[in-house]
């Protein structure tokens, strides 16, 4: 360490006073319960009735109501013209629509599930997100790739597996990793509605859950802006900082830790790329300890990326101990049931960090 | 369309050997269990004895439809009593197999996801017939029966199914990703599984021996641009490949007609031959294949096959299968073209065997597979020690890192060998 500790806690002291800012948490009224799945189909709804352009396309999003449903009933609203069924042919689909929104049109391009994205991952890349820069501003692409993303229940190596790590490296693209019912609705409407190409990371195992959502979210208008974390649980011990459903671990092990007297603040991400690094620091400088939550591997992983930026930014000064990342293991997915939850963190590995993140301090 | 005639009621011995007499336990030594396909074996476990049966029929197939060949496999295709018995075992085994792990997972017992093959036995059974040893065969995630096939008995399928230690894959697979000498998968990626096919059938080329590979795919999963890469590679180089397109009529919800511009997948290679055959009949799939390998072992490139068939149940087992098609079509299959059924309507007219022994053979698969359920539930997973195992041949690093930086596991070798 370059820091004496006086040093740090200098700085320390002066960023606390400059960063004491109000917490962006959302309001919980006695809202609405809602699905994910429901909010998702709802932005979906909205958005095509709102603008003509936006059209859904991909396997078994039309006839069929979506694989897991999140498309049901929009066939039958909008018909064959806007709610498309393809063959399966994930590089052809996801090229057409990329090239539907060289022309104007707004895709919902939908993989059954981001595996398949693999399938297609050079017009994700090379043809959407890069044409912007390539052709110095003259062409747009104003394209959604969403779809279930991470780890599934008993489906094995090839289908559990989270690739919002991969989407995030690539410059040009937008990458989203809602949690709750809000995020998804406020963000996928975004992502819709932003000029650029997003790609929407869902979670399967989330499609079922309930969420409140606040009056607010309930309206045509709601739409929340890419790139901005939500702080879902504000304290001043530690930060955990978490996307998709390692949310939801992160929030079981604050309940627990917050039991035996430790204040976890947790930061659902919603966004990886561009990554709310301010939201991060912030909560750093006031907390001075890091863990950072995904259910994704973990080398070069987001939690790799945010422990860089706690490095090079000011508030690495304020850390009283090293930053820890709680991720998948280094391994690929086992089907076998009782290997497959340890292949994945759980919320006593997030205490255990916690605890030992905070123990460090005390030496 | 069962235009047999029993050829040779079998007072006399053939050259495979003749059937049974009395013996109670007969019926099951006379069969060695997924040891080896060929015929040869099985003779040696017949004695000479007495019997009223037919050792050889033949039969008509329905007529095949082929593209850009001169010629096509015969329509008229003989079987002996021992092949027959051998082709129907498998395919009730396959059947029996893929109901218990229908109940199996309706049980939660197998999670995920669990694609049956039945109404489909015919094809891979009848590939078996003509399938040499040194042949190799890799299909999509419809396994089950093919691991089979393959030479894995029902509880090496059945335990990977639950995920426990005698599965084919130790359990860490899944139902989605079995294998076994020359066989290699079970791929969860629709249509991935056909350059690789070809890739097979490149290595069996570059070896210099006359091996094929048959590389299946669905109809849905023939509409992957890489099916249609691998096609042209395969036809530049001249590579041993079967392309077998299983056209069970969808792709999950989609029927081909709303998937495929061309429904005659055995076109689609258009610069390479292809062959339509009845995939409801075992025999006809049998000599399609044996056609198929002539053609391919003797250096002329590869081949397309559609075998016409039907799927059953529903996509995988979450999916009741019935909203994308009535109960009606699918009961007018099975009543109509049910591979099982069908051919034991042949095998009993053509007397090649009796009521009675079918209903023993029966009953004896199904102990056999009742037996591996059982074996199959009570099975133990493998330890946390073997969660971090094969992840490389070689790790070059000895630590696995766990979910923090402190709970890292030794990489270990364990390698599963057929
Ligand atoms: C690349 C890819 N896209 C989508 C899927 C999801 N999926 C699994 S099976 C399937 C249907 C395949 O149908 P078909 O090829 O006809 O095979 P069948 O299920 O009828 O045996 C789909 C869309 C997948 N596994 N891989
Ligand atoms: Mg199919």
């Amino acid at each position: 360490m370059v820091m004496t500790p006086s040093t740090k806690m200098f700085l320390r002291t002066a960023a606390n006073v400059l960063n004491r800012r109000a917490f962006s948490t959302s309001r919980v009224t006695c809202a609405q319960q809602m699905t994910v799945r429901d909010a998702l189909n709802q932005a979906l709804d909205e958005e095509m009735e709102r603008d003509e352009g936006v059209f859904i396309m991909g396997e078994e999003v039309a006839q069929y109501d979506g694989a897991y449903k999140v498309s049901r009933g929009l066939w039958k609203k909008y018909g064959d013209k806007r709610v498309i069924d393809t063959p399966i042919t994930e590089i052809g689909f996801a090229g057409i629509c990329t090239g539907a929104a060289f022309a104007g049109l707004k895709p919902v391009c939908e993989f059954m599930t981001f595996n398949f994205s693999m399938q297609a991952i050079d017009h994700i890349i090379n043809s959407a997100a890069k044409t912007y820069y390539m052709s110095a501003g003259r062409i747009s692409v104003p394209i959604v790739f969403r779809g279930p993303n991470g780890a599934a229940a008993g489906v094995g190596a090839q289908h559990s597996q989270c690739f919002g790590a991969w989407f995030a490296h690539c410059p040009g693209l937008k990458v989203i990793s809602p949690y709750n019912s809000e995020d998804c609705k406020g963000l996928l409407k975004a992502a819709i509605r932003d000029p650029d190409p997003v790609v929407f990371l869902e979670n399967e195992l989330l499609y079922g859950n309930q969420y409140p959502m606040s009056d607010e979210a309930l309206s045509k208008d709601f739409v929340l802006p890419i790139g901005k974390a939500k702080i879902e649980r504000p304290g001043n011990h530690i930060t955990l900082v978490a996307h998709s459903k390692a949310v939801e671990l992160a929030l079981e092990a604050a309940n627990e830790l917050a039991g035996q007297g430790i204040e976890c603040e947790v930061i659902n991400l919603r966004s990886l790329r561009p990554l709310d690094t301010q939201t991060i620091e912030q909560s750093v400088v006031k907390t001075n300890h890091l863990v950072t939550v995904e259910q994704g591997w973990p080398t070069c992983g987001i939690g790799s990326e945010i422990s860089a930026r706690i490095m090079e930014s000011e508030a690495f000064y304020h850390l009283d101990s090293p930053i820890v990342r709680v991720t998948g293991m280094d391994l690929p997915m086992p089907y076998t049931k009782s290997l497959e939850v340890y292949a994945l963190p759980r919320a006593e590995d997030v205490v255990t960090a916690v605890k030992k993140v905070l123990g460090a301090r005390s030496k | 369309m069962l235009n047999n005639c029993a050829r040779t009621l079998g007072r006399q011995a053939n050259k495979y050997g003749r059937l049974y007499g009395t013996g109670n336990d007969v019926v099951s030594r006379m069969i060695p269990d997924f040891v080896d396909m060929s015929m040869n074996t099985i003779s040696s476990f017949f004695a000479t004895s007495k019997n009223n049966y037919a050792t050889e029929a033949s039969f008509e197939t329905k007529p095949y439809k082929v593209h850009k060949l001169d010629t096509t496999p015969s329509t008229s295709v003989t079987c002996t009593r021992d092949e027959a018995l051998l082709l129907y075992r498998k395919m009730q085994t396959i059947r029996r197999m893929e109901t218990s792990a229908g109940n199996l997972y309706k049980e939660k017992i197998i999670r995920g996801f669990c694609h049956l093959y039945s109404g489909q036995e015919a094809v891979a059974v009848g590939m078996s017939g003509a399938m040499r040893p040194h042949d190799m065969v890799i299909t999509a995630y419809r396994a089950h029966g093919w691991t089979y096939i393959m030479g894995i008995d029902p509880l090496g399928v059945l335990a990977e199914l639950t995920g426990r230690v005698s599965g084919c894959s130790r359990g860490k697979g899944g139902s989605m990703h079995m294998y076994s000498k020359n066989f290699f998968g079970g791929n969860g990626i629709v249509g991935a599984q056909v350059p690789l096919g070809a890739g097979l059938a490149f290595a069996q080329k570059y070896n210099g021996n006359d091996g094929v590979c048959i590389a299946l795919y669905g109809d849905g999963a023939s509409n992957q641009g890489q099916a249609f890469e691998a096609y042209n590679m395969a036809k530049l180089w001249d590579l041993p490949c079967i392309f077998v397109c299983e056209n069970n009529g969808y792709g999950m919800g989609t029927s081909n007609q709303r998937s495929s511009a061309s429904t005659a997948y055995y076109t689609r290679g258009d610069y390479i031959p292809g062959i339509w055959v009845d995939g409801m009949d075992v025999l006809a799939v049998r000599e399609a294949t044996r056609y198929a390998i002539d053609y391919c072992k003797s250096g002329k490139g590869p081949l397309v096959m559609e075998t016409f068939t039907y799927r059953y149940s529903g996509h995988s087992m979450s999916d009741p299968g019935t909203s994308y098609r009535t109960r009606d079509e699918i009961q007018e299959v099975r009543q109509t073209r049910d591979p099982i059924t069908s051919f034991k309507d042949r095998m009993l007219s053509s007397q090649l065997a009796t009521a009675e022994e079918l209903k023993k053979l029966d009953n004896e698969i199904k102990a056999q597979v009742d037996e591996a359920t059982k074996k199959a539930k009570a099975d133990r997973e493998i330890g946390l020690d073997e969660l971090p195992a094969d992840i490389y041949s070689q790790s070059l690093e000895p630590t696995i890192r766990g979910t923090t930086p402190w709970n890292g596991m030794p990489h270990k070798h364990v390698g599963v060998s057929s």
